[in-house]
Order: C-alpha cells, then sequence, then structure tokens
C-alpha cells in the first residue's frame, strides 16, 4: 500500500484548528523583556544625534540602545557568493551616521512590556538632516555590481534578423507579506548558557552560523528553534537587523527578550521584491523563430544589499529565456541602491519578473508577425528529445541544465484542459457583441531542489513509531506530511506513525531549510534513504533473530511479515523493545531540477473604470511526481491568488520624498475571496526528476510564476489589442490612462 | 485600570485592563485565549475574527473595556472537549489550512454562517469568505470547506 501521490490529511492541522499554534506571539519566557524598534522617519539624511533621555527615564525600561551600543557588531552578512561588489553596502543593525530609508533601525528599546516598549520608542528622538533620496534605480548613482549573462553570437543574430521586437518593461515593487508578523524571542538558556533564538527560521543552521558568527559566539553555543509560522513566502526567515538585536538583547541584559512587529513596521521594514525595469529586444525571422535577443534590467535593491545578495537579479537574468530555444542571448542586470526597504526573495523570485519579460515579448513577437500566439510558443519550445539541455550559462552559480521535460505535451495538455481554442471562439464572440473580455497564457520554466545536501537521521521509538529528525523548515507548506509520506512507503508503515522534527539545529548538526522549493526534491530525498537504511537495519536484525531469509521479510502497517506464509513475525513495536534501531540518510545535488507549466487565464476589462476581473485560471505543471497531490494543489492554488495580487493590485509606492504610502493592508491591497477565483490545476508527471529517487520537482512556485505575464496576456486580449500591458501591476488608473491615451491619439 | 467582567467560551473572566487595550490583546494576554491570532490590528485582515454576542467582528478593532458583560466566542471554545467541531474537521478534509495564522477567524466566519445562514448561496459564501485575508491557500478550499458543513446542516 503505496501512500505517496494519495490525498493524505495533513499532520500539521491538528493544532491549528484549536488554536494552539506555537507561532511565536504566543510564546513566551519567564521575566522576559519586550523590545521595540525605533526607526528613521526620513528616506535619505544624516544622522546628527539620537536622544534616547527622556525614553530611559520612563520607569520599566531597561535599556535603550543606537549604534554606538552596538559598534562590534558587523553589518548583516549576506550568502556566499562569486558576485564582487556588495560588501560595502551591507545594512547594518542600527543605522549610524546616515539614514536610508523610512522605517531602517536606529535605536532599540527594551523594556518590562510591549506597550511600555511601545510608549519609550515614541520618546526617542532624532535630529536628522535631509538628503535628497534616490527613488528610482534606473537614475540612481549607486551600482554595487553589474551581472552579465551570455552566451552565442548576438550580433550576428541581430544583423541576420527579418525583425527586431523591442519593448520597455517594469513590475512593481511588492513583497510575500505574510499573515504573521515578524517575531523573535531569545534567550540564553539559565541551564545549559547557550543562546536560544526561537520564532521563524527559513535556514536554521546558516542562520544559526551567521548569528554565532556576528555576535562572535561558537555555533555549538548557538540554537535556533521554530515553532508554527504564518506564512514564508520567501521573506520570512531570513535574518534582519531585529534578529541580531533580540540576541544581542538577551545576551547583554541577561533576561529573555521577545519582539513582535506590528503591521506597519512589517511593511516598513521586512524584505520587498520585484521591481524592475527591462528593456528587451529580440531578434525574429520572418517565421517567427527567435534568433537571439537581448534584455537589459534595472533592479530595484532599495537601501542596503540583505542576505540574499545579488540573487534576484540573477534568477531573472538566468531563468528569462525559460521554455524557448535561443540560440543567442545577453542579459545585463544593473543591480542598483535606492532609498527605499531593502528588496530580496519572494516566492518565484526573477522568475515572476523574467517570466512576464519573456511571455510578453513572446505576445509582442506574434502581433508584429501576425502570428497566433499559441503557434509563436510552439516554434520555439526546446522539444523533449533535445533533453537534458545545456544552456551556457549559470545560474545561483549552478551549470543551467533543463535536467527534463516535454514542453509541447504539456502545452498541449493544457490547452486541452482549459478547453483553449472554444474559450477563444467565445470571447471573440462576447467581444462582438459588446463585452471586454480576453484569453491569455504564459508558459514558464521553475526551479527546484537547490542543493547542495541534505541530512536526516531516523529511529525508531518506544512505542513503535518513527521520528524522522530533518533539516529543514515548515513554512506552513506540509512539510511533515510530505515527508512522513516518503518515509511511511520506505519503511512499511502507516504515515501518521511518523514524527518529523524540523527547525532544530539541536536536533541534527546539518540541513539547509526549505527554500528554493527544495524541502520535498532534496529533505525528501535524503528521508527516503534514511528510512530504506532503517527497514534494511530492522529486516537484518529480524532475519538474524528469527533465521529467516532476507527475501521473505516485508514491512507492512508497522509489522514484520513473512511473505511465504503471510505470517507477522514480530512488530516494530516489540522489536523497538529489544534494541535500539537508527540510521541517517543523506542526499546529495549539484544541479537543480527544473519543473514547469502552464497559466492560462480568462479576464474582463470595464472600460469605464479600468477595473480587471479575473474570471477564470487554470494551471497546468509537471512536478515529475507528486508526493500529496492535495497539497501540489494548494500551494498552486495560494501562488496564483498571490500572483492575481502582484499582477493588479499590490504594489509599495513611495512619494516624492521616500515617504512610503503602503504601510497598512488598507493601502497595500492583498486580494481577497472576491479578487480570486477558483483556481483549476491540472498536475502531471510525464518528466520525473532523473537524478532523484523518487523523481520529485518542486512545487512551491508555480503558481505564482506566471500569473502576471498570463494576465497582461488576457487583459490585451480583452482590449482587442486597444492597449499592451507593459507594467505591473496594471492598477484601474493606469489602465484607464492608457485607454484614454489611445481614444485621444485613434 | 478599568475592570471588566466578560463571558469568554462560557467562562466568567474579570479583568483589569488598560483603557486602550484591544479586545484580542485581552483576550491573548489576560484570559489565556492566544488561539486568536491578530494580524495587522487595523481592522483590514479579519485574522483576530471572534463571535461577540454570536455575531463577527474584528477583535483588535474593540477595546476590552467596551464589553463589560458581553459574551465572546473564540476558537479555543469550538472544541471544548476535545471533540473538533465539524467546521474544524471540513478544514482538515479540504485543505482549507496551510500555515494555519488565518485559520482561526475564518473558522468562525464558517461556524457564524452554519447558525446563522445555513442556506447561504454561492455568492453569500464568496462574499462571506471575502471578509478575512489568506496568504497561502487562495480561499477556494475554504469556500469548499465551509460548504461541505452547510451542505451536511441541510
Amino acid at each position: 500500500m503505496t501512500v505517496i501521490g494519495k490525498r493524505v490529511q495533513r499532520l500539521e492541522d491538528g493544532p491549528l484548528v484549536t488554536g494552539q499554534g506555537r507561532y511565536v506571539a504566543n510564546l513566551s519566557f519567564a521575566d522576559q523583556l519586550h523590545m521595540r524598534v525605533v526607526r528613521a522617519g526620513y528616506a535619505h539624511g544624516e544622522l546628527k544625534a539620537v536622544d534616547a533621555s527622556i525614553a530611559l527615564a520612563l520607569p520599566g525600561v531597561v535599556a535603550v540602545w543606537t549604534a554606538t551600543d552596538v559598534h562590534d557588531v558587523p553589518p548583516i552578512e549576506f550568502r556566499p557568493t562569486r558576485v564582487q561588489g556588495l560588501e560595502p553596502y551591507r545594512q547594518p543593525i542600527l543605522a549610524s551616521q546616515v539614514v536610508r530609508y523610512v522605517g531602517e533601525p536606529v535605536a532599540v528599546v527594551f523594556a518590562e512590556n510591549s506597550r511600555l516598549a511601545e510608549d519609550a520608542a515614541e520618546l526617542v528622538t532624532m535630529d536628522v538632516s535631509a538628503l535628497p533620496p534616490r527613488l528610482d534605480a534606473e537614475a540612481s548613482d549607486v551600482e554595487p555590481t553589474v551581472l552579465r549573462k551570455e552566451y552565442g553570437d548576438l550580433d550576428r543574430a541581430f544583423k541576420s534578423a527579418d525583425a527586431l521586437v523591442s519593448l520597455e518593461l517594469s513590475v512593481g515593487r511588492h513583497s510575500g507579506v505574510p499573515l504573521e508578523c515578524r517575531g523573535a524571542l531569545a534567550r540564553v538558556n539559565p541551564e545549559s548558557g547557550i543562546l536560544e533564538l526561537h520564532g521563524a527560521t527559513k535556514r536554521p543552521h546558516a542562520n544559526r552560523n551567521l548569528i554565532a558568527r556576528m555576535l562572535h559566539l561558537d555555533p555549538a553555543r548557538v540554537h535556533l528553534f521554530q515553532g508554527h509560522i504564518g506564512g514564508g513566502f520567501g521573506v520570512r526567515g531570513e535574518l534582519y537587523p531585529e534578529d541580531f538585536l533580540a540576541c544581542l538583547g538577551a545576551i547583554r541584559l541577561g533576561r529573555p527578550v521577545k519582539w513582535i512587529e506590528d503591521r506597519r513596521e512589517n511593511l516598513l521594514a521586512c524584505n520587498q521584491s520585484r521591481e524592475q525595469r527591462h528593456r528587451v529586444t529580440a531578434a525574429v525571422d520572418n517565421a517567427g523563430h527567435i534568433l537571439g535577443m537581448q534584455d537589459e534590467f534595472f533592479h530595484d535593491q532599495g537601501a542596503y544589499v540583505r542576505t540574499h545578495g545579488a540573487r534576484v537579479a540573477d534568477m531573472t537574468a538566468g531563468m528569462l529565456p525559460g521554455m524557448y530555444r535561443i540560440p543567442a542571448y545577453r542579459a545585463i542586470a544593473h543591480y542598483r541602491l535606492t532609498n527605499k526597504t531593502p528588496a530580496a526573495t519572494y516566492r518565484a523570485p526573477g522568475r515572476f519578473e523574467a517570466t512576464f519579460v519573456m511571455e510578453r515579448m513572446m505576445d509582442a513577437i506574434a502581433k508584429r508577425l501576425n502570428m497566433d500566439r499559441v503557434e509563436v510558443r510552439r516554434l520555439n519550445l526546446i522539444a523533449k528529445e533535445e533533453m537534458p539541455y545545456t544552456r551556457p550559462m549559470q545560474v545561483l552559480e549552478t551549470e543551467l541544465i533543463l535536467d527534463s521535460g516535454d514542453y509541447a505535451t504539456l502545452l498541449a495538455k493544457a490547452q486541452h484542459a482549459f478547453g483553449w481554442d472554444g474559450v477563444c471562439r467565445d470571447v471573440e464572440a462576447r467581444r462582438a457583441a459588446g463585452e471586454s473580455v480576453g484569453a491569455g497564457l504564459a508558459l514558464f520554466v521553475e526551479k527546484s531542489g537547490l542543493g547542495p545536501t541534505d541530512l536526516a537521521s531516523i529511529e525508531l521509538l518506544e512505542d513503535g513509531q518513527i521520528e524522522v529528525v530533518t533539516g529543514a523548515a515548515s513554512l506552513g507548506q506540509g512539510v511533515e506530511t510530505v515527508i512522513a509520506q516518503i518515509c511511511a512507503d520506505a519503511i512499511g508503515i502507516d504515515y501518521k506513525c511518523i514524527r518529523v522534527v524540523h527547525g532544530r539545529t539541536d536536533r541534527i548538526r546539518e540541513g539547509f531549510g526549505s527554500h528554493a522549493s527544495r524541502t520535498t526534491v532534496m529533505t525528501g530525498a535524503a528521508a527516503n534513504n534514511a528510512a530504506l537504511a532503517l527497514r534494511a537495519r530492522i529486516l537484518e536484525a529480524v532475519q538474524g533473530r528469527h533465521d529467516l531469509p532476507m527475501e521473505i521479510l516485508e514491512i507492512r502497517n508497522g509489522e514484520v511479515i513473512r511473505t511465504d506464509v503471510e505470517e507477522r513475525v514480530t512488530t516494530l513495536a516489540d522489536l523497538a523493545k529489544t534494541a535500539k534501531f537508527e540510521a541517517e540518510g543523506e542526499f546529495k545535488s549539484t544541479h537543480m531540477t527544473y519543473p514547469y507549466g502552464a497559466h492560462l487565464a480568462v479576464v474582463s476589462v470595464d472600460r469605464e473604470t479600468g477595473g480587471v476581473r479575473v474570471l477564470r485560471y487554470f494551471v497546468a505543471y509537471d512536478i515529475g511526481r507528486a508526493i500529496n497531490p492535495m497539497l501540489v494543489e494548494g500551494q498552486i492554488q495560494g501562488g496564483v491568488a498571490q500572483g492575481i495580487g502582484g499582477a493588479l493590485y499590490e504594489e509599495f509606492l513611495y512619494d516624492e520624498i521616500g515617504q512610503p504610502l503602503s504601510v497598512t493592508l488598507a493601502d497595500y491591497l492583498i486580494p481577497t475571496a472576491k479578487e480570486v477565483p477558483p483556481i483549476e490545476v491540472l498536475i502531471t508527471e510525464d518528466a520525473p526528476n532523473p537524478s532523484n529517487p523518487l523523481g520529485v520537482k518542486g512545487a512551491g512556485e508555480a503558481g505564482i510564476n506566471a500569473v502576471g505575464a498570463a494576465i497582461a496576456s488576457a487583459i490585451d486580449d480583452a482590449l482587442s489589442g486597444d492597449v499592451f500591458v507593459t507594467r505591473l501591476p496594471v492598477t484601474p488608473v493606469q489602465l484607464k490612462r492608457e485607454l484614454n491615451c489611445k481614444i485621444g491619439t485613434s | 485600570m478599568s475592570r471588566v467582567a466578560l463571558t469568554v467560551n462560557g467562562e466568567r473572566h474579570v479583568i483589569d485592563v488598560e483603557p486602550r487595550c484591544t479586545l484580542a490583546d485581552a483576550l491573548r494576554e489576560q484570559c489565556a485565549k492566544p488561539g486568536t491570532n491578530v494580524g495587522c490590528e487595523h481592522g483590514v485582515c479579519g485574522t483576530c475574527t471572534v463571535l461577540l454576542d454570536g455575531e463577527p467582528v474584528r477583535s483588535c478593532l474593540l477595546f476590552a473595556v467596551q464589553l463589560e458583560g458581553k459574551s465572546i466566542r473564540t476558537v479555543e471554545g469550538l472544541a471544548p472537549h476535545g471533540t473538533l467541531h465539524e467546521m474544524q474537521r471540513a478544514f482538515m478534509e479540504h485543505h482549507a489550512l496551510q500555515c494555519g495564522y488565518c485559520t482561526p477567524g475564518f473558522l468562525l466566519l464558517g461556524v457564524w454562517c452554519v447558525e446563522n445562514n445555513p442556506g447561504a448561496t454561492d455568492e453569500e459564501l464568496r462574499e462571506l469568505v471575502a471578509s478575512n485575508l489568506c496568504r497561502c491557500t487562495g480561499y477556494q478550499n475554504i469556500v469548499r470547506a465551509i460548504r461541505s458543513v452547510l451542505d451536511g446542516a441541510k
């Protein structure tokens, strides 16, 4: 009885539906202090003085620190990278001399309770002399680095082209905005003397090591503990100034420190993402073949380089060619700083942007050559026979080898399941009758399963249950269930008998966390190896004790069965009483694995208001192998909802002096159930991951990847070509302006 | 400080609160009901939804001092003796939660619907679910879960 591939219920849900979630705000230690951060109110300015005297005089305020108090802590490191030039632009944990964005931590208050800490923070004053802010990446004179990726003879491609198609495209600034704001609870364990950080830990071991390095501690004396997390999406669980301040507070003040941010702070200080402006040109022949493509873009990193370094720009440049055979390619990414909240990864980082650019280009080529949108895409698809397909460049400093895929089949299946031809006829008829409805599509390649390695240890517990300890983290996506399903199949036991541990640096020596759609691929494979090793150990023991040949022994439902007579030999629970059974499993991977899919949408546009409604949304996705299709669908549906936000509603806006305008959820518009239609999902398993024993590819980012591109395509169609969408989000104001311009010029 | 007596999930609580203390904070910190999560504290996301005298409210927008003598239901009150409410079971069966942070609020919206508008149309149900924000699920499994309980109640 296999449980892989089954839509089984999650193991995580019990505490979450009964109000017993261990979110960081729900955790406390006796005698804890509360921390509140004092933030800059200017986008750019010289910080001349900070006065905390009135705040310090407030009864119950224990300490107020400014930059001078933390001068021994270096600026926050980014992940190791070959990209040069980023170091000078790292963020200090408290600003000194210059403030560079509204919301930048300038001082920190520690007090007896959270209300007092807030009151005291209000009383800290700063003397700032305003400087002109940089608010546009293209105009910014601060460029830490330029990334270049290039292959093929682009000059020849451009010279031999029948047509050059050029576009200027941009994506607005938006981000993950999990429903739980950030938080941290730090203490020095009074018994062990170990520094503990409780809260979100997307990369537990790496974060532990970074905290130790920055605070000059032995990594063995620091441990991270993960409870429940109210959504990750790339932004949560990275290390921010506040995490170090909470740890430092606990060490220096000798009491636990709790920090819970409010929503305004979250929208000011948590990683933002996406904002880029692209100038892209494709060289094509008259038949619609792409001969070469160049993309020069400006990446608005905001005020500082954060923990991801230049990865978003790198992935944009590397993933842009998507499913297409592009013989010559050049990407030039200008990584620039502005006086906005710093940026980093948000679900499908670089790919939401890149797919928008690539798929807008396919629509523009179709328009220019008067070809069908699907046909021009099909013509350029990399064929199944060409797999594995090496693109002679790197992404995330690994060779870009598309490991497996049958793109044409996926496109055909998507068209068929969605009823593309019929939908196109239908919307055309409705447009003829006066409606503004249209259909759009976008194709994309995802990346997943980022290495380099993962480890799992597994043990048969005394009650006959199994405990698997992983180096993964849970961000709400269902890690425990998926890992349990994998181990259950490998061993031969009910998945409900498997307990999965994650987010604990004290339980396993190494781990790479949960990000980049890697957990099922990497941790899943390591857990599978560990579980197979445990099974072998158990069967060897039974074989020895009962003198039975190995070939007739099997574990089913937690019982060891001799298959020749179909009789029970013993149970795992009984075996557990006789000896300790444990094993480890490892999985290594030097290349990522590349799932792929298609998004198809129908939208209507109100020409009076410029408002767009998504009427239908469909995603086809080849995942190699789905461990739990219900969870894969959930990932995709949730991703689409976020993508609709980025395509139509969500944007961090700044005024002309750099004051953020999107500081409440009434300004930063997250889609509700009224904006998100039922999302149809087709999961296919045509192209398993060839280098993974389970065949799996990642699921987390497929839902969001192509939403901007597909909705843009559908809006163009709905407006019968009166508008060509070049910017996300497509707001009513913007669309109305473009429609008015069109009326004015026609 | 002001003294307020209120009933939470059938238990009487007498608490001393600052005038600025919200109902959400009072429930979490003084009534030992931390299951009510807060998402925005300005009334948009609905994460902190509880039932006040049977009606859904955002507990971040009410001050505890306003609630003398009122009766409140939180997520902890849905399974008082460990037996899950049918709405909780439906959320699990239909994968209507991922990170679970918004779940208590949506559960209470669903329970309100079953008790007050069991014949809700699909449009009314979408409208109801649109009261709150979820960042993980894309909503349709939440709609489906509540619908399954409504259908079962017919």
